[in-house]
């Protein structure tokens, strides 16, 4: 099992990536550290957590889904 | 209650009337309240050409569903319609439909009125524009004012 993470929009071009797997993290806040190589995180990054709204210092465990995403503009 | 992610082109009142005549609410609704999104061809005073929208589909569907539910409960509402365009738009075309229909006018209204402020506020879709110096993605929200 892993923790598969998912970056849209500005952001997934600002880091870079689209979609990575990744282990051994107990926080969104790690894994956006461990998945962008502790790239500067931006202030107004939105972090969801199996498709919910989350904190970085929300907890996550094998199997979750962890999304990063920039303020949504739908609508 | 329906909602739908559309990757085409869509004609809103076709919609809306599809959606009355097969929701089987006929003669019960005395209101309908319905509020239609669409491009402009400009934006923070430059011209815009073409739209690209994203989201994150599992994560849309979840967060349309709930609104709706969380209308429903808040309101008497005898039924919801959610469209919302994603991929290449132009402009003119309608990027989001929202009709509430209820037996009398003030939950509709207001039903309809929240459900776009809250889908704006949550649904994770994002828009980048074309303009004549290249593509840019729209940082956030107007205030709708």
């Amino acid at each position: 099992m892993s923790i598969q993470v998912k970056f849209f929009a500005s952001l997934r071009e600002t880091v870079g990536i689209g979609d990575i797997n990744i282990n051994h993290v107990s926080s969104a806040g790690e894994v956006w550290d461990l998945a962008t190589d502790k790239a500067e995180r931006p202030l107004n990054v939105l972090v969801a957590i199996n498709l919910e709204y989350a904190q970085f210092d929300s907890l996550v465990n094998d199997g979750d889904e962890v999304a990063f995403f920039p303020p949504v503009t739908g609508g | 209650m329906s909602n739908y992610i559309e990757p085409l082109s869509f004609d809103p009142w076709q919609a809306i009337v599809k959606h009355q005549q097969q929701a089987d609410i006929a003669t019960k609704f005395g209101a309908t309240a319905t509020f239609i999104g669409s491009m402009r061809d400009f934006n923070e005073n430059v011209d815009v050409s073409l739209m690209y929208l994203e989201h994150y589909p599992a994560m849309t569907q979840g967060y349309l569903d709930k609104l709706e539910q969380q209308a429903k409960q808040r309101w008497n509402l005898l039924d919801t319609l959610i469209i919302h365009r994603v991929g290449e738009i132009n402009p003119a075309d309608p990027i989001v439909l929202i009709a509430c229909w209820s037996a009398h006018r003030r939950a509709a209204l207001d039903a309809c009125s929240w459900l776009i402020e809250e889908l704006k506020h949550q649904a994770p879709f994002w828009k980048k524009e074309t303009t004549k110096n290249g593509e840019r993605w729209v940082a956030k929200n107007t205030d709708g004012l």
